[in-house]
């Protein structure tokens, strides 16, 4: 463990003809972090996600692995190994042989190269499987698989495609702690591209939210969603409201929005009618239309609300904290 | 993960209740119904398959002479068949017109499929190049074969070419009216059944697992023999099927580009029927039935083709 095995992004750049897919990107994975690439589809990230792994050349710029340049090294001799967003698995081959055929194209022999996958499997508690067909796996199970398979070339990154998205809420919470698990356990880093602010928040180190092919503001989940930098995180990363004070952008979590039924204190800052109740068990969901500034969104306490229930077409008044304006990035 | 699943059992049983009470009030019972469906097609195939074949059958056990045929039970025909040096000949030759071109179509037909699902990026360009492998489709077999013969021909386009370049200094003879030209032909009219089938198979293949195979260090030949070829396999094997058969039931072939001087099987059956004698042209027929069933059951032992199906 003499140099880190950081990986950076120098620049990066990825053109298809005339548009620029992911503009000079600069980062730098620390190494053994979780980081999550986050942002809307068609933002870059699953085309910056394949230019480190190899699958897309990079138009300009560099990527460094552990101090050296590995642009334009092949995928397997990158040290990253990619997880596939719907896992790839070569349906003719058991698993186990799905799992071993790295090894195989190394020209490992037989029986050392089962031994190994049979070792992998058991680290994602499918070694039972091992004679099947990925086609009799559930999506969990092709999953597990598939990771087992990227983690046999002892990858120094992990890339992973949207790993989550093909499988049902349920099984996706599960398996978001079971990879977050696996990273701690390995200590490699993991690099994860996802559209879901509520997985990103849960499992990144470090959240690189990206919009158009750039970043607009990568930092450790609490800072991201606490303080966003722009208008277009405060809006994608949720639970907050952008607002004009003093001509200036500013957002503020539908948490500290204060609800008054009454204008009793000159404390109050806009007043609004409440256009929809949403109750979403521990928390309840004001939409709230405050005229010129737009609508914005107040998230309640159940036992706040319930004590003192708010009726649909009710004017209220709202004011909050100076402390929980963040100013937005115009 | 099973708990999830349990969740939906109770509902699944209510819609089979519910469909079952519907179909009853309608009156015909599951095995009628399933009978009536199926007769037309069990219809057509009785009266185009099944009877004709039987007809075959029967006649192939009739007896001839030189001016009539008669119903009979004899084994004639088949005895005649089966211990006439020249019959074992000409099946040795089909066979080997067979082999000779499924393994010249399996080749061209697997690398032209290749080029066109996965070289060829875009779909426009799939499109448009699979619609050129078919123009030739537009003319009729025999027309295409038949404009084989200038350009092969002692003094056609392809020796005079060769001597005004001087490759060779006389005319090649063996380039018309030889196993090579029938071979040929065989090659240009079938190709297209081997590159149909594989293509199809090489399109379902997801580009997702040549990309997975690359990033678990194949190198392409690797992925072509541990990834592409498996998967393909179902249509190698619906495309061999094509041209054994079309190759092993052809005669006008065989008797244009040889020039009537090899013969197959089907020219053998074509011989007999124009000397009327159908008695023994069934009996060849019968065999040589016999014959490309069992070559498809071979192949069919390798590759499970209903997954593609």
């Amino acid at each position: 463990m003499a140099t880190p095995l950081d990986l950076e992004l120098v620049a990066a750049t990825k053109q298809y003809g005339e548009t620029v897919a992911v503009d000079a990107l600069d980062h730098k994975f620390v190494a053994g972090s979780y980081s999550c690439l986050l942002g809307p589809s068609g933002c870059g990230k699953s085309s910056t996600l394949r230019m480190i792994a190899g699958h897309e050349s990079v138009s300009s710029g560099d990527i460094l692995l552990a101090g050296s340049n590995i642009t334009d090294l092949p995928p397997a001799r990158r040290g990253t190994a990619m997880m596939f967003q719907n896992y790839a698995l070569f349906p003719h081959l058991s698993v186990i042989d799905n799992v071993a055929f790295s090894q195989k194209m190394k020209g490992v022999d037989k029986p050392v190269r089962l031994k190994k996958a049979r070792e992998l499997l058991e680290l994602v508690d499918m070694d039972a499987y091992a004679e099947r067909l990925p086609s009799q796996l559930s999506g969990g199970q092709q999953q597990r698989v598939a990771l087992a398979r990227a983690l046999i070339t002892e990858p120094t990154v992990l890339l992973l495609d949207e790993p989550l998205s093909a499988l049902d809420p349920f099984l996706r919470i599960r398996m978001r702690l079971e990879l977050k698990r696996l990273q701690r356990e390995l200590n490699i880093s993991f690099i994860h591209v996802t559209h879901s602010q509520d997985e990103a928040l849960a499992l990144a180190d470090d959240i690189i939210v990206m919009n158009g092919g750039k970043i607009e503001q990568a930092g450790p989940p609490q800072v991201v969603f606490n303080t966003p930098a722009t208008e277009f995180v405060a809006r994608f990363i949720g639970g907050h409201n952008v607002l004009k004070q003093q001509g200036k952008p500013i957002a503020l979590r539908a948490d500290r929005l204060l609800v008054n039924k009454s204008a009793e204190s000159e404390s109050t800052l806009l007043s609004a009618i409440v256009k929809d109740v949403e109750y979403l068990g521990s928390s309840v969901n004001l939409a709230l239309d405050a005229g010129g500034a737009g609508e914005l969104t107040a998230a309640l306490t159940d036992d706040a609300f319930f004590n003192d229930p708010i009726e649909i077409g009710t004017t209220v008044f709202l004011t909050w904290k100076p402390e929980d304006a963040h100013e937005l990035a115009a | 993960m099973t708990d999830q699943t349990h969740l939906f059992i109770p509902v699944e049983k209510n819609d089979k209740k519910l469909s079952r009470g519907t179909r009853r009030q309608k009156g015909l019972p599951d095995a009628v119904s399933g009978w009536l469906l199926s007769l037309p097609l069990a219809l057509v195939l009785l009266f185009f398959l099944v009877l004709p074949i039987a007809m075959i059958v029967v006649v192939s056990f009739w007896g001839a002479t030189e001016f009539s045929i008669y119903p009979a039970f004899l084994f004639d025909n088949y005895e005649f068949l089966l211990t006439s040096p020249v019959t074992y000949q000409v099946f040795l030759n089909t066979v080997k017109y067979a082999l000779i071109t499924w393994a010249i179509t399996l080749v061209l037909g697997f690398t032209v499929a290749y080029f066109l699902a996965f070289h060829v990026r875009s779909l426009t360009w799939q499109i448009v190049l699979f619609l050129l492998c078919t123009i030739p489709f537009w003319t009729s077999n025999i027309i295409r074969m038949i404009s084989w013969i200038p350009f092969l021909g002692r003094n056609g386009i392809a020796n005079s070419t060769l001597i005004s370049m001087g490759v060779i200094d006389e005319p090649l003879e063996w380039l018309l009216f030889s196993d090579f030209s029938v071979i040929l032909a065989f090659v240009h009219l079938y190709t297209l059944f081997m590159v149909v089938p594989i293509f199809n198979t090489m399109m379902r293949i997801d580009k997702s697992l040549i990309e997975a195979a690359y990033d678990n260090g194949a190198s392409g030949f690797q992925t072509l023999t541990n990834v592409i070829i498996p998967l393909t396999k179902p249509g190698i094997m619906i495309g061999s099927i094509f041209v054994v058969t079309l190759v092993m039931g052809d005669f006008i072939t065989v008797r244009f580009m040889s020039g009537s001087q090899k013969a197959n099987v089907g020219r053998l059956i074509s011989n007999d029927i124009a000397l009327l004698q159908y008695p023994s042209a069934a009996a060849t027929a019968v065999i040589l039935l016999v014959t490309v069933i069992l070559v498809i059951a071979i192949l069919l032992r390798f590759v499970d083709i209903r997954k593609e199906l």
